[in-house]
């Protein structure tokens, strides 16, 4: 290690913690930085900690396979229909964990002392940081704007019982689901009729419930809902509509009328607040990365007795980021 | 700053042993003593010396301390003497003084309830926490593990810094219109999340987790600090089993801070979106002022888990440095080790490995699974064995001893009291079944007043009583500390010992008045004394303050190295050591910290530089 040299000697027949050494064999500043990753361990288990009280004190939670279904690419020929059930959120997870891998290479070339190597290392891995903050804001741009989630509102909701839809003038349809399918309850416009706003809704639509055909999901957006309970749908004064449909399931719910509902508010709170609070780890990595890369390139570390530690601290936090959006995308992404 | 070569006639036998067996980190070569002490403001205000840093926490919660207590004395006055008019403090309290026709005087209900709030945050937070370990963690550690300065005197300086900004908020809460944050130290929502939900709830509570934010940030840096520097720069020969409790108390309590303080960051996170952007993590069903409010699916429960997770590793946070600290002074002044030094660290440990799988015994009361409440119950009980542990040490090191009653050493003897007073009431309300009894009575405030309040306060006078000498090379005046221990003491029982009784007859913790409760109409008698007794203890800790300020200046000098003759490294540096703390090699240790055994020239204690004599071996 770069830092060697300035270890204090050995003494022979006494341990590493008789004073006098680093017992652990790591310099203090690195020390700092395992102990900061600790404590920041522990604050992102708490929020975590949060999201497990109150996922699991809700009836119901969104499949993410909906949720997540969407890519920019979706808008360049495949279509607005094809859902890509964790592609997008694939790519940028991709992309994080291959910048944790260049990391590793400029730390290794720190080692090696050779600067060419670590700027160009640390360069690909802000390069790879970026890209995954990039893809979080298209993420959260089409789950804002287009899906219209927020803070304190779920658009995604997930059906506990069987049943088939009703058209808006009541009559049964003949797109059917199954308990555990998922839906996105649309916005529409309030004033008028929908024609130039069906757009909105049309990437989204029939979500989870795989066995209809998208055709026919369509048809309804033609339709000029109107604010208030209606025999097929019920629509609010911020324009969601909430479809209507009849439960098929055996028993005494059998037969009734019920309307959809929004999903559980927490899923939105807890999904921007949390890979928020890991993006704005991201971000303040991605600018120390860069600060730490003008000083490897402008020599700073050269002159230095500890030589490229600067760059292993900033490894250290970089991985760590990576390791706490591997838990991040499990919750949210996976289960 | 003293040369040690220039002086060779005049080594005594401490700088003989550093000098001869010393380490030489070639402290001079490389030394920046221009950027540490050059100036006013680098020496006095943005200091990086740890000493300095350590008396800048300590004046600091002096400061908060009076503050924190003069707000008790206030709202003890208006729960004890209902009857009598406030007018005369509304100079200062200005409208939260109401005046009615006839000049009477009464503490507006809100202002009470913000006066308990920051009262219990202040003295927790500012005082307990910040003036207690911020401080003797900062002098004792570099001081006694024989290291130059701390590992990262940048960040220390910070640390200091955001407390000192955490207070800042915090004091500027009393200066908005609708008064500080008025729902509890422990800001449970919805009192804390909805800003509608009381008087204090709006800026007040802003500016309150603002400054507690700033306050987490501290103690982070602080403690980052303080265990790295433990593990790497203790100076030769200084194993871990050669540290003085201080420093194994010091460590843990940073580890233990290190793991809590993040997860009631989590918590005070959410809080603040469920305040500021509708969010609903800790809201369900609520209505206010008759109107529904629309979050729902939150859960009070999961901030109260969040808070008590941070909460009950907090007031071990609180308790172990005075315990250190209580270790230290106890042996040095009875003259015998420690009993049982190993058993005392590792019962240190063992209570900080459980306070944090504890907290759920402050939630009794909120709705927690009875079958969960037995698992919380039995290791809320099993702590009371290392606590047991130390107690008894603590008592066997005082038996036989020599004991030198002075101010430090009676604090530290009075420590031992107040715990076991404070700790048996522990017993009691670990056990849910009769803590549903006495939860939130006075049999609470009693309980953790004694056993982490006023017990910490004292092993922080001991504290300060033994290390003034270190601080500011003079004595503190014995007589005034004597008279300030003997108030104390008697004080202190005398304002929290009745409260048991009123907690076990019901009479529940923060009320303002007890007027609609008949029942508890025979307790005025008792609530007048506990007053009387608050502002009387409180009177005496003036004297320990202008003893303080006194003998900083005026006090007797310290004339030899050593005056409490102890066989810790702080004592073999110079009276005022410089920054760097030895002027020249660094001391090598040679033995455990606590060597009393008489030896042939009548000396009854061995520093830690001293070598081992040729048939001795080492003790650990």
């Amino acid at each position: 290690m770069a830092n060697s040299a300035h270890e204090p000697e050995v003494q022979q027949n006494e341990d590493l913690w008789s004073g006098g050494k680093q017992p652990l064999k790591v310099s203090y500043g690195k020390l700092m930085m395992w102990y900061f990753l600790l404590s920041d361990a522990f604050t992102f288990a708490g929020f975590l900690i949060a999201y497990g009280a109150l996922r699991f004190s809700s009836a119901t939670w969104p499949i993410p396979d909906d949720v997540f279904s969407t890519a920019p690419f979706n808008n360049f020929g495949l279509g607005h229909e094809t859902k890509l059930p964790l592609m997008f959120v694939t790519i940028m997870s991709f992309l994080l964990i291959i910048s944790s891998v260049t990391m590793v290479r400029a730390v290794q070339e720190g080692h090696r002392e050779n600067k060419r190597g670590v700027v160009f290392w640390m360069l690909m891995t802000i390069i790879g940081g970026l890209g995954f903050l990039s893809c979080q804001a298209w993420e959260w741009t089409n789950l804002i704007k287009d899906e219209h989630m927020t803070v304190n509102r779920d658009p995604f909701g997930t059906h506990t019982l069987d049943g088939v839809y009703l058209n808006p003038d009541g009559s049964e349809s003949d797109e059917v689901f199954k308990a555990g399918d998922g839906y996105l309850v649309h916005k529409h416009h309030v004033d008028h009729g929908d024609d130039a706003h069906g757009h909105d809704s049309h990437g989204d639509d029939g979500h989870g419930a795989e066995d209809h055909g998208s055709d026919d999901g369509h048809g309804g957006d033609e339709y000029a809902y109107e604010v208030g309970d209606h025999a097929g749908y019920v629509m609010d004064e911020n324009g969601f509509v909430f479809k209507k449909f009849k439960v098929t399931t055996d028993g005494d719910m059998k037969g009734q009328v019920m309307a959809q509902e929004f999903g559980p508010k927490a899923f939105g709170a807890l999904f921007f607040f949390i890979t928020g609070f890991h993006g704005f780890h991201v971000f303040s990595g991605v600018l120390f990365l860069l600060i730490i890369m003008i000083n490897a390139a402008g020599g700073v570390y050269v002159k230095r007795k500890n030589g490229y530690e600067m760059v292993e601290k900033i490894g250290l936090y970089w991985h760590f980021v990576d390791l706490v959006w591997v838990f991040v995308f499990l919750v949210f992404y996976l289960l | 700053m003293a040369n040690v070569v220039t002086k060779t006639s005049e080594l005594d036998r401490s700088d003989f042993l550093i000098q001869e067996f010393g380490y030489d980190d070639h402290f001079h070569d490389h030394h920046h003593g221009d950027k540490y002490q050059s100036n006013f403001i680098s020496t006095y205000i943005f200091s990086q010396d740890h000493k300095m840093i350590a008396k800048q926490f300590l004046i600091t919660g002096m400061i908060w301390a009076i503050i924190g207590a003069a707000m008790s004395l206030i709202f003890r006055m208006q729960l004890g003497f209902p009857e009598e008019s406030m007018a005369w403090i509304k100079p200062l309290l200005g409208k939260w003084i109401t005046v009615n026709a006839e000049g009477f005087g009464t503490l507006s209900q809100d202002f009470y309830y913000s006066l308990v709030t920051l009262h219990g945050t202040i003295i927790v937070f500012f005082v307990l926490t910040a003036g207690l370990s911020g401080t003797f963690s900062n002098l004792l550690i570099p001081l006694q593990i024989g290291a130059r300065d701390m590992a990262s005197p940048f960040l220390n300086m910070l640390s200091y810094w955001f407390f000192f900004l955490a207070g800042a908020v915090m004091l500027s809460s009393l200066f908005v219109s609708t008064g500080p944050f008025s729902g509890g130290w422990v800001a449970y929502p919805p009192l804390s999340a909805l800003p509608q939900a009381s008087m204090g709830s709006g800026v007040g509570m802003t500016l309150w987790l603002v400054s507690l934010v700033l306050f987490v940030v501290s103690v982070l840096l602080g403690g980052i600090n303080y265990i790295t520097t433990v593990l790497n720069l203790r100076t030769k020969g200084m194993g871990m089993w050669r540290m003085p409790l201080t420093i194994w108390s010091f460590f843990l309590t940073a580890i233990i801070g290190l793991l809590s303080f993040p997860v009631l960051a989590s918590g005070f996170f959410l809080l603040m979106l469920d305040r500021g952007l509708g969010t609903s993590f800790y809201l369900s069903e609520i209505f206010i002022n008759g109107q529904v409010l629309d979050q729902v699916g939150g859960s009070p429960i999961l901030y109260q888990h969040l808070f008590w997770f941070l909460g009950h590793p907090e007031v071990y946070i609180i308790i172990l440095p005075a315990m250190g600290l209580t270790s230290e002074v106890l042996s040095v002044h009875s003259r015998k080790p420690i009993f049982g030094y190993k058993a005392m660290v590792y019962s240190m440990m063992a209570i900080g490995f459980l306070s944090f799988i504890v907290w759920a015994h402050h939630m009794f009361m909120s709705g927690v699974n009875p079958f969960i409440a037995n698992f919380f119950v039995i290791f809320t009980l099993i702590i009371a064995v290392p606590s047991a542990v130390k107690v008894f040490n603590w008592i066997t090191t005082l038996y036989g001893g020599n004991i030198r009653f002075n101010s430090a050493s009676m604090y530290a003897i009075g420590f031992v009291s107040m715990f076991i007073s404070g700790g048996l009431t522990g017993i009691f309300l670990g056990n849910s079944a009769i803590d549903i009894q006495m939860h939130d009575t006075y049999f609470v405030v009693a309980h953790f007043h004694i056993v982490m309040g006023v017990a910490a306060f004292f092993g922080m006078f001991a504290g300060v009583y033994h290390w003034f000498p270190k601080m500011y090379g003079r004595f503190m005046n014995e007589t005034l500390g004597k008279i300030h221990f003997w108030g104390t003491l008697v004080g202190a029982y005398a304002v929290f010992g009745p409260m048991h009784y009123l907690g076990v007859a019901g009479v529940a913790r923060r009320y303002y008045s007890f007027d609609v409760f008949q029942a508890f109409g025979h307790f005025d008698g008792m609530n007048k004394f506990i007053t009387i007794a608050a502002i009387v203890t409180f009177v005496f800790q003036i004297i320990f303050v202008v003893n303080f300020f006194y003998s900083i200046w005026r006090g007797k000098k310290v004339t030899t190295k050593n005056p409490w003759q102890a066989p810790t490294l702080e004592w073999t540096t110079p009276i005022r050591p410089g920054h760097g703390n030895w002027p020249g090699k660094l001391p090598t240790v040679q033995r455990w910290a606590y060597d009393y055994y008489s030896d042939e020239e009548g000396k009854d204690f061995t520093e830690q530089i001293e070598p081992l004599k040729d048939d001795e071996k080492s003790v650990h």
